[in-house]
C-alpha cells in the first residue's frame, strides 16, 4: 500500500514538473521554425529536386534515381570525387604538419615572437577570392613571380596551375598558405594548456627532447590536433573561392572537385536536378568523413 | 530581320491595328505590348515621372550609361537606377530572376551566344516588334535602318519576332606585335598557312617570345578554334546536328594544337584571355588571336609596353573560307517588367547611334551599325588607332556566329573546350574531337525534345 502511495506520488510531481513546464515548451517553437525554414525545408526539397528532371526554363518531370543512375556512370562527376579527395588530403596534411611545427617553435620564448607570430597569422586574415587572385598572378609561367624565384636558384620553371598534373598541388599551396596559421593558433592554444609537471618527472628520469615531445607533448595535444583536423577537413571539402577563381577547375577539367562541378551543373548548365543529386551526395561522403573523425576524436580524448 | 523598319506602309497599318485595339478587338492580335499609334509625333518625354532599374554586366558599356545617366533624364525625365554586376553573376540573376516571374529589372543586357535562347524558350523577353514600326515609339534619329543584319537576325526569334535590340558585337581580330615582325622581317599573314610560318619564325623560347598566344583554357578556347574552323568554311552545328567531329573539323583542331601547343607559351592550356593578355601586353607574343574590345587595355600606355606598337588585321584566311567570329550582346526587357515603355525608351537611348559613337571613341566596343564607325567627328574622338576602327570595319562583312544557338551552350563550350584543352597537354585532335561530339550530342537532342 505505501509502495502504491510512492508511486503515486511520483507520478504525480512527474505530472506537475510537467503542466510547470508546458508554457516552456512555447519557447522551443520559433528555434524550431527557423531551422525547419533554413535547414531542413531546403534539405528535404533538395532531395525532391534530385529526384526530377528540373532544368530552368523547362517544366519539372518526375524521373526517380534517374539522376543517381546517371551519376554512377558519369566519367567527369567521378573523377571530380577523386580531384577532391586528392585536394583534400594535400591541404589538410601539410597545413597541420606545418602549423604543428610552427605552434612549437612560437611556443618557445624567443625575443619578437608576439611580432612574429602576428606576421604569422597574417594570411589568415585575407580574403581568400583576393588572395587567389593575386596568387593566379604569381603563377602565371612567364610573367608570374614563382618562376622567377625558380630560376633565381637555378631550377626549371614550373607551369603550375597552367598544366594538368601540377594543378591540384599548386593549388593546395594556396591553401597551405591560407590554412597554416589556423592550425598553428589551434595546437598553440593546445600547448599552452599543457601541464608543467609530466615534463618535470620526464627531466629528473632523463629524458630527451624527441622523447619528451613524441611521449608526452604529442599524446598530450592529439585532441587539439584533431580538433584542427576536423575543422581543416570539412573547409578542404567545402574549398570553392581558390579553384574557382584561380583555374575555374581546369585545365580541361584536371582540378574540377565535387563544388565545382556542382556549381557548373547548377548555374552554368542549370540543371538543377542533377545538381541536387551531387549535392546529396556530397552530403552523404561529408556525414561519412565526420564519422570517422569525430571516432577519431574519442580516440585520441584525455583519460 | 525579315521586318525592317524602312518599310513605309508598315506604320499605316499598325495604326490601323492600334485604332482596333482602343476597341479590344486585336487584344490579342497585339500580345503583350501597348499601341501607341493614336498620332502625335515621337515624343522622348512621354514616360516622364517614371522609374527604370536597369542590370547591367560590369565593362565599360555599363561605365558609359551611369556616366551619362543625367543627360538622359534631363532628355526623357525618366529616373534610371543602374545595377551592376560581373558578367557571370548577371547571367545567373537573370536566368533565375526571370524563371521567378518577378524580375527586379525593367531591362537588362546579355549576350546572345549564350543565353537568347534560353530566354526565348522560357518566353521570358517583352516582344518590341510592333512598337519599332510604330513612327510614335520609333525616333527616326535611331536609324534603325543602319542595324546590321546579322546584329536585327540575333534580336529576332525563329518566328520572326523582335524580343531585344543590339547593342554591341565583338569580331574576332588578329593583333600583332610590329616589333617583332620587323625584327624577323615577317609580314602580317593573310592566310592560316602564312600565320603558322609567321609563328613559327618568330618563336623564340629561349628569349621568352612566344610566336602566338591565345586562350587554350577549356571554355574560353571554344570560340578561338571556331574561328579557325571558319577557314574551313564551317561552323558547329547543323540544325540540332553536331559537326564537330567531321574530317574539316578535325583538321582546324590539329591546326588548333600545332599552332598553340608549338608556338604558344609553357602552360598555355591554362591561359584565358586574360593570361594572353598580359603576355601580349608584355611584348613576349608575336600574335594574338581574340576579340576587338581589347584594344583599349593593349592601347593604354600606363599598362601595355606594347601601347602604340600593335597591328591590327583580319582573321587569316583558310583552306576552304574565310571568317569573322562575332559575338553580339542586346538589350531586353521582360515580359514581367514593371515599366515597360519607360525600359523600352530607355534601351533606344543605350543602343542608339550616340551612345554607339561614344562607346567607339573609348574602345569600349564596335555596335551592329556602320555609320558611327566612319562618321568623322567619331573618328576624331578615338583613343586608340584609326587602324583598329578599319579592321572592325572590315570583320562586317565576313561576320559570321561563333557558338551554336542552342540553350546548353555553356555545357557545349566546356564539353568541346575540355577536348581542345587535352589536344595542347598531348591527346590527338580525331579522338578528343569524336569524343566529345558523341558526349554532347544527347545534352542537345534533349533539351530541343523538352
Amino acid at each position: 500500500m505505501a509502495g502504491a502511495d510512492v508511486a503515486i506520488s511520483t507520478a504525480g510531481a512527474q505530472a506537475a514538473r510537467e503542466r510547470r513546464l508546458r508554457p516552456y515548451l512555447l519557447f522551443i517553437w520559433p528555434a524550431l521554425i527557423v531551422c525547419s525554414a533554413v535547414i531542413i525545408f531546403p534539405w528535404l526539397f533538395t532531395v525532391w529536386m534530385s529526384l526530377h528532371d528540373f532544368h530552368i526554363g523547362s517544366p519539372m518531370t518526375f524521373i526517380g534515381l534517374e539522376n543517381y543512375k546517371q551519376l554512377a556512370g558519369n566519367r567527369r562527376f567521378l573523377e571530380s570525387i577523386g580531384h577532391t579527395f586528392y585536394f583534400t588530403v594535400l591541404s589538410v596534411a601539410l597545413p597541420m604538419v606545418l602549423g604543428t611545427l610552427a605552434a612549437l617553435v612560437f611556443h618557445k620564448k624567443f625575443r619578437g615572437r608576439g611580432f612574429y607570430r602576428t606576421l604569422f597569422i597574417m594570411p589568415m586574415m585575407a580574403t581568400p577570392v583576393a588572395v587567389s587572385l593575386i596568387w593566379t598572378m604569381m603563377f602565371h609561367p612567364q610573367l608570374g613571380v614563382l618562376n622567377y624565384l625558380l630560376s633565381l636558384v637555378g631550377l626549371p620553371p614550373s607551369q603550375w596551375v597552367y598544366a594538368p598534373g601540377t594543378v591540384i598541388p599548386s593549388l593546395a599551396l594556396v591553401e597551405v598558405w591560407l590554412w597554416t596559421p589556423f592550425c598553428m593558433i589551434i595546437v598553440l592554444g593546445g600547448l599552452a594548456s599543457l601541464p608543467s609537471e609530466p615534463y618535470e618527472a620526464a627531466l629528473i628520469d632523463g629524458a630527451n627532447q624527441w622523447q619528451m615531445f613524441w611521449n608526452i607533448t604529442f599524446p598530450l595535444v592529439a585532441p587539439f590536433l584533431v580538433v584542427a583536423l576536423i575543422i581543416r577537413t570539412i573547409d578542404a571539402l567545402k574549398a570553392f573561392e581558390t579553384i574557382w577563381v584561380i583555374c575555374n577547375g581546369g585545365p580541361g577539367t584536371s582540378s574540377e572537385t565535387l563544388n565545382v562541378y556542382l556549381y557548373n551543373q547548377a548555374f552554368a548548365y542549370n540543371q538543377v536536378g542533377t545538381a541536387s543529386a551531387v549535392v546529396v551526395v556530397f552530403f552523404a561522403i561529408i556525414v561519412a568523413l565526420s564519422l570517422v573523425l569525430l571516432w577519431a576524436r574519442q580516440k585520441a580524448a584525455w583519460n | 530581320m525579315s521586318r525592317m523598319p524602312s518599310d513605309r506602309s508598315l506604320p499605316r497599318r499598325r495604326l490601323l491595328q492600334g485604332a482596333a485595339a482602343l476597341g479590344g478587338l486585336a487584344a490579342p492580335m497585339l500580345n503583350t505590348v501597348t499601341s501607341f499609334a493614336q498620332g502625335g509625333a515621337f515624343d522622348w518625354k512621354r514616360f516622364k515621372g517614371q522609374q527604370v532599374e536597369v542590370l547591367m554586366e560590369t565593362g565599360p558599356r555599363a561605365e558609359l550609361m551611369k556616366k551619362y545617366k543625367n543627360e538622359f533624364k534631363d532628355l526623357t525625365g525618366i529616373e534610371l537606377g543602374i545595377e551592376v554586376i560581373p558578367e557571370q553573376q548577371a547571367r545567373q540573376k537573370v536566368a533565375i530572376e526571370l524563371n521567378s516571374g518577378k524580375p527586379s529589372f525593367d531591362l537588362f543586357n546579355f549576350a546572345f551566344h549564350v543565353q537568347k535562347r534560353q530566354f526565348e524558350k522560357g518566353g521570358w523577353l517583352l516582344d518590341i516588334t510592333s512598337w519599332l514600326k510604330d513612327p510614335q515609339m520609333m525616333p527616326a534619329e535611331y536609324e534603325l535602318d543602319d542595324v546590321s543584319k546579322l546584329g536585327m537576325s540575333f534580336a529576332t526569334t525563329s518566328d520572326g519576332k523582335v524580343n531585344a535590340l543590339p547593342i554591341l558585337c565583338d569580331y574576332f581580330i588578329v593583333y600583332y606585335n610590329k616589333e617583332l615582325l620587323a625584327k624577323k622581317n615577317v609580314a602580317v599573314p593573310k592566310t592560316l598557312d602564312e600565320l603558322m610560318t609567321a609563328a613559327a619564325a618568330i618563336n623564340d623560347p629561349a628569349a621568352g617570345i612566344s610566336g602566338f598566344v591565345g586562350r587554350g583554357v577549356r571554355n574560353a578556347n571554344v570560340v578561338l578554334w571556331t574561328q579557325l574552323l571558319s577557314g574551313w568554311g564551317q561552323e558547329t552545328i547543323k540544325g540540332t546536328k553536331l559537326i564537330t567531329d567531321t574530317p574539316d573539323a578535325i583538321a582546324s583542331g590539329e591546326y588548333y594544337k600545332k599552332l598553340l601547343g608549338s608556338y604558344g607559351p609553357q602552360g598555355i592550356a591554362g591561359f584565358n584571355w586574360n593570361e594572353a593578355q598580359g603576355l601580349f601586353m608584355q611584348g613576349k607574343a608575336a600574335f594574338w588571336i581574340d576579340a576587338t574590345g581589347f584594344a583599349a587595355p593593349v592601347e593604354d600606355k600606363t599598362k601595355s609596353r606594347v601601347a602604340g606598337k600593335v597591328g591590327y588585321a583580319l582573321p587569316p584566311a583558310g583552306p576552304k573560307g574565310h571568317g569573322s567570329v562575332t559575338f553580339g550582346t542586346g538589350m531586353s526587357i521582360p515580359k514581367a517588367a514593371k515599366s515597360k515603355e519607360a525600359a523600352y525608351l530607355t534601351m533606344l537611348w543605350m543602343t542608339g547611334p550616340k551612345m554607339a559613337g561614344r562607346m567607339i571613341q573609348v574602345g569600349g566596343g564596335i555596335p551592329f551599325r556602320t555609320r558611327p564607325l566612319k562618321d568623322p567627328a567619331v573618328l576624331s574622338g578615338l583613343t586608340i588607332p584609326r587602324e583598329w576602327a578599319e579592321c572592325a570595319a572590315g570583320c562586317a562583312p565576313i561576320s559570321m556566329s561563333g557558338l551554336p544557338v542552342i540553350v546548353p551552350v555553356t555545357e557545349f563550350r566546356d564539353v568541346i573546350g575540355t577536348a581542345l584543352t587535352n589536344m595542347l597537354v598531348g591527346g590527338d585532335p580525331a579522338t578528343e574531337l569524336k569524343r566529345a561530339t558523341a558526349e554532347f550530342q544527347p545534352v542537345i537532342d534533349k533539351s530541343e525534345q523538352t
